[in-house]
């Protein structure tokens, strides 16, 4: 068996790019990683149970970075500055001209945000999201279908969306 | 037509590529008869690209060195696979070699067919010896399979494929040709190994059979051998090791097709500068 630290060190890669597309700032990202490293490795112990290590992480980081904007939320009297509100997105998206997938990203809820990366960046199985972040598989699944129809009409929105959706490797 | 009603979550699965085949082919026929579904489900496919096209790099940084500290990691004195936990290695070899792939294996429920075949693979003998070839067979099951992602970048890119692939190995690397024996190349892919970056190159004949090369550059701690054999589970796999480079090449052919190649990508590798 690979000893428990150097597979956590493994996932840390993982980690840092569902992270940085999942808060958008390089600063937050990192804090969040250290977070979720820091507490994972403190809890060691616990994950042999599942077995699966990167999900049993996913998991930690999803507690963390909700537990992060429940505290950015009390602690700023409205909800405008700096937390997009779900009902908002749409017509924010209408006056901006949206430069990128990441500006886009950053204006859907973060419940939505977060299932789509763990599908479609991070490769997870619907089962491994449900189990991770503790949700009903439905609850899953819409999740992500209203996620992925929201980021398509925010990126459809942009000026020449056809040019910029292609691929450049 | 007896196909089961088609439902968002089978969408969903068909723009993850989480679908067996079978069910794929019915969810395409279905979207033939429905450009506006169509549409809406390649976007979500463009989606994925996106994300892993802006993203992805960032699995190449370097960890910052605060969040490394984080973790003590003892230095194991014992590689990986060695020692009693062998076949959890193995197990999470899989999850390593397969990537995206290696998440899809563990959900049972949208488990494609040719997953069966790893569990030949996973409990072979945990061999020191047989390391490179059952990670190059991991590898084949997980990827060949791949109707339309089998690679990362395709052989219309191959100049581009091989700068990557011989920078992140660090070593230069480059697909033999196999156009006489029948097989094109359609491209390639960086992989995790057991000591860094692993590239994938694969071919296809006109059967649609595919043969994967794998190339790892961190044999160093193995000598050099001649051309050995592997069966892992459906797998075949000739392989070995010249310098720091070990070669496998797999695919779920017989032995005597599989050498024929292996003799000639053997021989382009040798006279290669």
């Amino acid at each position: 068996m690979l000893e428990p630290g150097a597979e956590l060190t493994a996932c840390i890669p993982r980690l840092r790019r569902y992270a940085r597309a999942l808060v958008g700032e390089l600063n937050g990202a990192e804090d969040l990683v250290q977070d979720t490293v820091e507490r994972g490795w403190s809890r060691i112990g616990e994950w042999r149970r599942d077995g699966e290590m990167r999900a049993w992480l996913f998991g930690i980081m999803h507690n963390l970075h909700v537990d992060q904007l429940r505290a950015r939320r009390l602690q700023t009297t409205t909800l405008d500055d700096d937390t997009p509100h779900p009902a908002q997105a749409v017509n924010h998206a209408a006056g901006l001209e949206l430069r990128d997938m990441q500006a886009a990203l950053d204006l859907l809820p973060a419940e939505q945000r977060e299932i789509l990366l763990l599908v479609g960046l991070e490769g997870m199985t619907y089962d491994q999201v449900a189990g991770a972040l503790g949700l009903p598989l439905g609850t899953v699944m819409s999740r992500l279908s209203r996620g992925r129809e929201k980021l398509r009409t925010l990126m459809e929105g942009r000026a020449a969306p056809a040019a910029t959706l292609q691929v450049v490797k | 037509m007896n196909a089961l009603p088609v439902t968002e979550a089978d969408l969903h699965a068909w723009v993850d590529g989480a679908l067996p085949l079978a069910r794929q082919a019915e969810i395409e026929a279905w979207l033939l008869a429905r450009p506006e579904e169509a549409a809406r489900l390649a976007a979500y496919r463009a989606q994925n690209l996106e994300l892993h096209r802006l993203f992805d790099p960032v699995l190449d940084e370097a960890v910052p060195g605060a969040i490394a500290a984080a973790v003590a990691v003892p230095t194991p004195r014992r590689r990986w696979w060695e020692g009693p936990g062998g076949r959890c290695a193995a197990a999470l070899a899989i999850a390593l070699a397969g990537g995206l792939g290696g998440w899809t294996l563990r959900g049972a429920s949208v488990m494609p067919e040719p997953v069966a075949d790893l569990k030949g693979i996973r409990q072979a003998a945990a061999d020191p010896a047989a390391s490179l070839p059952r990670q190059a067979a991991i590898a084949h099951a997980v990827y060949s399979p791949e109707v339309k992602h089998p690679v990362e970048v395709g052989a219309d890119q191959e100049q581009h494929l091989v700068a990557w692939l011989s920078k992140r190995l660090g070593a230069p690397v480059r697909p033999p040709r196999l156009g006489k024996l029948g097989y094109e190349l359609i491209g390639g892919r960086l992989l995790p190994g057991e000591s860094g970056p692993v590239a994938q190159f694969m071919y296809q004949d006109a059967a649609g059979q595919r043969l994967t090369l794998y190339v790892s550059t961190g044999q160093s701690h193995n000598r050099d051998t001649g051309f050995r054999f592997a069966q892992e589970g459906p797998v075949s796999v000739f392989y070995w090791i010249d310098g720091k480079f070990g070669y496998a090449l797999s695919a779920a052919a017989g032995k005597g097709q599989l050498a024929t190649l292996a003799i000639a990508v053997h021989e382009q590798l040798e006279q290669a500068p």
